[in-house]
């Protein structure tokens, strides 16, 4: 509690209230406009905190993450386009709302439903952080690397729709990972005798150059001529009615956008449509459902942004990235020469309260910022799109070139464009390669140690009943299909699942 | 008939593009693989477990994942092409903006070292807007311009992140 007093008393400074203050509307502007997701955003706006102090960049970070999530939502009510899979269902029925002019009631619902599930999330990260940090000092290698296996296996298995092509993904990502000198001996390893490759591939070019590269070359390969026309909408406020209708989704949403976001099950697609149908179910107002309703905007948004909260305490305590956008976080922390993981609240105690503390200012501003200003975010929805898709290659080059004042950084980030452009062609997931790419390494290392321990016998991976335990859920998950098969079949659940695009980045 | 079997190998190819990706992940695995064997673990090596061993495990699994996603597309399986807010399925890739695009792209990295960032990432920002399709002669140059010069002040002067300021800004 000490900690976190001392970590507002950090985050209150001016200075660091303005950078919070840039964050989020930074991260709100980016999250807005159409094509770029959170995780584009954070890794196309690096950059800008290259040249600040640890502390001040992730308050600026914590800003940007949470208004990049949050501009996601009215890109989905107004252009019933979702920018990031997250935002996905808020399109079912905010989309419907904002047709019948009911699109500034739409807005409200989103920022009250994502401000209340943020600061019940962030106030369950400052309750269960610290704790999950104590007990995870104590494990140890084997466990660490069981979990590793756990966010591989999952981050292929839950998401997308083909098993082989997330593995596939996720192999690409490995052999990225694999670039540089080997950590324990100091071997090069495909590193060609190159001096550049020596150093390993930048995490931060891997990032910008799949979701941003990638995506402008996809998009610019099928880009629609005649864009999809904004709903212009007013000043959000809500009703009474509305209000009546809204709290009590907004606070159910963290109970279930909490949990699924500190697991590694692909963050908040699932809890966001399982919100859906809970409130679908509980809706007094079932008819209105598939047309508007405003429970079904409320109740997804808050478990958005409560699942994001529950991202953080694994990528936090851990170092484990759940999401796409926590793994481009995760790369930002490393940059810093910082590593999350149990070590992280004691060695980086002041920065870790600052950013838990940020997080609070961030949302609250978040809220006080975006309501008024609304009717403006819309407009940026207008941006004629070659300059929206030149920008971000434009910043894309910005944030490559800066990492080390080097242009074969530029080209390396150009062959990995195209190889994110080929994922995006043929369905290749691009999770998956991100977090290959950052927790392969780690893992590597893990495994390594832990065979170490045991003299080279393969039982020192599972002596320990936790590592036993992580291996049975991914056994679990593996062979999933196969039980399946055995199971009485259920009956199909009568929720929409039309045009779920599938959306990343 | 004989115009059907002209472009059936053809079309059937095309048909399973898709392969290429497996080519892909056989090319990864053969140098993954090669470059593994080449490192030298007689030395230098601390426990049981040297640097081979993860490269040789992840060159392997590429060639099977290879295997089975021709498997996989060869059963007529085909990966879903993601869509997106600005993303058209139903047209046909546009192979020219994307080449125009890349020569923007590349453009600023060749020219950066030499003319500095002002005018490279005006040229960069221009040259995508060119290919994606903006035909406004005057506003685009000026709103590049603008953009790279802007940007460079930001992050060069204000955020303390260096950017090659090139001949242009030597001037001032």
């Amino acid at each position: 509690m000490e900690q976190l007093l001392d970590g507002f008393a950090t985050a209150l400074t001016p200075t660091h209230l303005l950078m919070a203050a840039i964050g989020v509307l930074l991260g709100t502007a980016i999250g807005v406009l159409p094509g770029i997701g959170p995780a584009m955003a954070v890794a196309l706006l690096l950059p800008v905190t290259y040249g600040m102090e640890p502390t001040g960049a992730f308050i600026m970070f914590a800003g940007i993450y949470y208004g990049g999530m949050f501009g996601g939502s009215t890109t989905s009510i107004l252009l019933n386009t979702p920018g990031e899979s997250a935002a996905v269902v808020t399109a079912f029925e905010g989309n419907p709302m904002a047709r019948q002019g009911r699109g500034a009631q739409a807005l409200a619902a989103a920022a009250i439903g994502h401000f209340t599930g943020g600061i019940i999330g962030t106030i369950l990260i400052v309750l269960l952080a610290p704790f999950v940090a104590k007990h995870a000092v104590d494990i140890g290698a084997p466990d660490l690397f069981a979990i590793m296996v756990l966010a591989f296996i999952a981050v292929t298995s839950v998401l997308g729709a083909s098993r082989i092509r997330g593995v596939a993904s996720l192999l690409i990502g490995l052999t990225i990972g694999l670039v540089g000198l080997d950590e324990m001996t100091g071997q090069q390893r495909l590193t060609f005798g190159s001096l550049h490759l020596a150093d390993g591939i930048d995490v931060i070019i891997v990032a910008v150059a799949l979701f941003a590269v990638g995506e402008a070359l996809w998009v610019a390969a099928h880009l629609r001529r005649k864009p999809f026309v904004p709903i212009p909408v007013g000043r959000p406020w809500l009703a009474k009615a509305d209000l009546k209708r809204t709290w009590k989704p907004w606070l159910r949403g963290p109970v279930i956008g909490f949990p699924f976001g500190a697991i590694p099950a692909g963050g908040a697609e699932i809890p966001t449509f399982l919100s859906y149908v809970t409130e679908k179910r509980l809706s007094k107002h079932k008819d209105e459902f598939g047309k508007g309703a405003i429970e079904g905007v409320a109740g997804p948004e808050s478990t958005a942004s409560a699942s994001a909260a529950g991202t953080l305490v694994t990528m936090l305590t851990l170092g484990l990235p759940t999401t796409a956008t926590a793994a481009v976080m995760l790369a930002a922390f490393q940059t810093y020469g910082i590593q999350p993981g149990p070590l992280l609240f004691q060695r980086e105690s002041g920065l870790v309260w600052a950013l838990i503390a940020s997080l609070f200012i961030g949302l609250t501003l978040l809220l006080v910022l975006n309501l008024p200003l609304a009717p403006l975010w819309a407009k940026l929805l207008r941006i004629p799109r070659p300059y929206l898709y030149a920008g971000i290659l434009f910043f894309a080059s910005v944030g490559a070139y800066a990492v080390n004042a080097d242009i074969f950084d530029l080209l390396l980030m150009f062959v990995i464009g195209l190889l994110g452009f080929g994922m995006r062609r043929y369905g290749l997931p691009v999770l998956p390669a991100i977090i290959g790419v950052i927790l392969g390494p780690a893992a590597e290392q893990q495994m390594r140690r832990s065979l170490q321990l045991s003299d080279g016998s393969l039982t020192g991976l599972v002596n320990s009943p936790m590592a036993i335990v992580v291996y049975v859920v991914i056994l679990l998950i593996v062979f999933f299909p196969l039980i399946k098969k055995f199971l009485p079949k259920p009956t199909p659940p009568a929720a929409p699942v039309e045009e779920r695009e599938k959306v990343d980045a | 008939m004989t115009t059907e079997t002209e472009a059936g190998p053809k079309n059937w190819l095309r048909e399973r593009s898709e392969l290429g990706i497996c080519a892909l992940l056989v090319v990864l695995g053969v140098l993954v693989l090669t470059d593994a064997l080449r490192i030298p673990t007689d030395f230098a090596q601390r426990g049981p477990v040297g640097p081979k061993a993860v490269p040789i495990l992840v060159g392997s699994l590429l060639l099977v994942v290879a295997v089975l996603l021709a498997r996989d597309v060869l059963r007529g399986g085909r990966g879903e092409a993601e869509g997106g807010e600005d993303v058209d399925l139903t047209e046909p890739a546009d192979w020219r903006t994307v080449l125009l695009l890349c020569g923007a792209f590349l453009a600023n990295a060749a020219l950066i070292g030499v003319v500095g960032f002002p005018i490279s990432g005006a040229i960069l920002f221009w040259g995508a807007a060119y290919a994606l399709g903006s035909r406004a002669y005057v506003r685009d140059p000026l709103i590049a311009a603008g953009l790279s010069i802007l940007t460079f002040v930001v992050f060069n002067n204000l955020l303390g992140v260096p950017l090659p300021g090139g001949p242009l800004m030597e001037v001032f």
